[in-house]
């Protein structure tokens, strides 16, 4: 049974028409009117297989003089390199435990370099059953798997959608200059204000 | 050859070939119109990516091979009769309602008279036929339009087609009345004539002028009333998309749809080109050489078509802009708007008109024309507007009389409102 309390009444606003708009042909003129300056205004499409977005860049605050991107899509996913340009994964494996749709699958090796233990030997994602969580970016400890803006991933058939570790490593050295954004940190509710947050309800007053 | 072309007879059929040919062209052209107009008011872009065949690489002329596209699609797609439809009708139906718009096109004046071989002797009509009753049997042909909706409503054999069809039919009744009786003005005020031809002549020349600015209001009332009769919005309640999934077009498809869409655009160009002729002066425009009844000659005809077929398109631009503005009515809004205003609103301008002609108006000039016309036209708009508007019926709106549904229980107290008017809360 829902209380009385509860029961909030939005009012139509019920006022009698004027006497212009029962007239009803100025009314006609006027939506005509609008219609028109949207005509002759221009569009905003983008044309996409000519005209791409632009990503939306941001500069890091962290990390000065390198750009973020702020447009928060998450595309096709990257596999981060060091410094030195080997491959930053440690085959930890926290991603494709972390994968819900479980389409990482690592095959670990003993690292040829004497500051890791283990790197991998294969790392391929299935790009067609990932479903753009970014949980795996949160999960890695390395901050090695990362999930870029590049939005336009096709192909021609299922197996050239599941990404191997040099295709992984093409995407970043094609995305090298960007920084993907990651997922707002939940921890300090940044979209969803401060841990005390109460989200509001319609209540009785005018605010 | 031009010998040949003299006679009337042979004359009418080459005219006929051509005006076919054009129509089928501007009807294929004006679905695209519909499409980026639509597209334009939305800001979107429409169709633009067929062009021809790939000819121009990077370039596809803004869409414009996409109603070649279309037909392509509809032609070779299934044509699927479903079963208890009532066959012979169900196919009769579509053709119906194309051939009956298209026999309009017959007795349009597209250039007057046209000496061919410059002897100064008039050879023919630049017209299909030229009958005295011109202006009855465009009436009569257009108003026959509507057989093809209610064949093809019924013919369905399904609720939804069959209600689109009756609403299309008594829309029709009520809107042709309107429509008959601003015509009647036009009649009136030109002595009387019914003949097209003549009645562009009467609105050219010494003392004469187009008679929009003679009878604006008039002018506008045959406009809405055509709108109700080629089924265009915001009078398209036979093809309701949300309520009657299509109407009486729902069981139809592949070419047999497109014809039913043929049909329509093609009754929107023939009323464009009938509005034109009676209230624009049809292939006349005033003070530009080669325009005026005096040149006769093949060239001066040429430009007379293109003139009058510019009026089409204008008006065909102003039915689709109205089209992607003005949301459809509610059934009772549209009977209400018929039969509460534009029946008596055209009842006034007819006694104003036969006023006018009692008292010899037509016979004033220009100046006098159009002083007691727009002040005719405008007085009995005025009254009309300000009855309806004192009096509390309204010729469209909400209806008032609904019982008040209360979900409280009317023993305890109202819960505090959220507002008491619409505004924002934040």
């Amino acid at each position: 049974m829902i209380a009385d309390d509860d029961i909030i009444i939005v009012d139509e606003m019920r006022r009698d028409l004027s006497m212009t708009e029962r007239l009803y042909l100025p009314q006609i003129a006027q939506g005509l009117s609008v219609t028109f300056r949207r005509m002759i205004g221009t569009g905003r499409t983008i044309q996409y297989p000519e005209q791409k977005r632009e990503p939306r860049l941001e500069e890091d605050l962290t990390d000065p003089g390198t750009q973020i991107n702020a447009s928060r899509y998450r595309g096709v996913h990257r596999l981060n390199r060091d410094p030195d340009g080997r491959v930053a994964c440690v085959a930890c494996f926290m991603c494709e435990t972390a994968c819900p749709a479980h389409c990482i699958h690592i095959e670990g090796g003993e690292s040829p370099w004497p500051d890791r233990e283990k790197y991998p030997v294969k790392f391929d994602i299935d790009e067609l059953r990932c479903i753009y969580c970014g949980m795996c970016e949160e999960a890695c400890p390395v901050d090695a798997i990362e999930l870029t803006y590049e939005y336009d991933l096709v192909g021609h058939s299922r197996s050239e959608m599941v990404f191997d570790k040099n295709k992984l490593l093409d995407v970043f050295d094609n995305t090298v200059h960007v920084k993907p954004r990651k997922n707002p940190r939940i921890t300090g509710y940044a979209g969803t204000g401060s841990p005390d947050h109460q989200p509001r309800r319609p209540t009785g007053e005018q605010h | 050859m031009i010998e040949l072309l003299s006679n009337q007879l042979v004359f009418s059929f080459v005219l006929m070939l051509v005006l076919i040919g054009a129509i089928l062209l501007v009807v294929a052209y004006s679905t695209l119109a519909e499409r980026k107009i639509s597209a334009w008011i939305q800001e979107r872009s429409g169709p633009n990516r067929v062009g021809f065949f790939g000819l121009f690489r990077n370039f596809s002329f803004w869409g414009l091979g996409q109603p070649m596209a279309d037909g392509l699609k509809f032609l070779f797609k299934e044509d699927i009769i479903p079963g208890r439809v009532d066959r012979p009708l169900y196919v009769l139906a579509p053709a119906l309602m194309f051939i009956v718009a298209v026999v309009g096109f017959a007795v349009i004046p597209w250039g007057g008279v046209v000496d061919l071989d410059g002897d100064g002797v008039v050879d023919v009509h630049c017209q299909v036929a030229n009958p005295d009753i011109g202006l009855l049997y465009m009436l009569g042909i257009s108003a026959m339009g509507v057989y093809g909706i209610v064949l093809g409503g019924w013919a369905s054999n399904n609720k939804y087609s069959f209600y689109g069809a009756i609403r299309a039919a008594a829309q029709m009744i009520s809107y042709e009345i309107p429509l008959g009786l601003s015509i009647l003005v036009v009649v009136l005020m030109s002595d009387g004539q019914l003949r097209l031809e003549g009645i562009v002549l009467s609105q050219i020349g010494e003392g004469n002028c187009w008679n929009i600015l003679v009878y604006p209001v008039a002018f506008v009332v045959l406009l809405i009333a055509q709108f109700a009769e080629t089924n265009r919005t915001p009078f398209d309640l036979a093809e309701c998309e949300q309520e009657l999934v299509g109407g009486f077009h729902t069981e139809y498809g592949s070419m047999k749809f497109a014809m039913f869409f043929l049909g329509e655009y093609t009754h929107l160009i023939v009323n464009s080109a009938f509005i034109s002729v009676l209230f624009l002066g049809g292939w006349h425009l005033p003070f530009i050489p080669g325009l005026q009844p005096e040149d006769t000659s093949i060239w001066a005809m040429l430009f007379k078509m293109l003139v009058l077929g510019g009026k089409v398109i204008g008006f065909i631009f102003i039915y689709m802009w109205v089209r992607w503005t003005i949301p459809r009515f509610r059934f009772d809004q549209l009977m209400q708007l018929a039969w509460k205003a534009l029946v008596p609103l055209s009842m006034g301008l007819v006694a104003a008109a036969a006023l006018m002609v009692y008292f010899r108006v037509p016979a004033m000039g220009v100046i006098g024309k159009v002083f007691w016309g727009v002040l005719s036209n405008v007085t009995v708009l005025l009254v009309l507007l300000v009855v309806l508007a004192l009096s509390r019926g309204r010729v469209t709106g909400r209806q008032d009389n609904l019982p008040t549904i209360s979900l409280l229980d009317p023993a305890k107290p109202k819960p505090a409102r959220m507002s008491q008017t619409r505004g924002r809360t934040a």
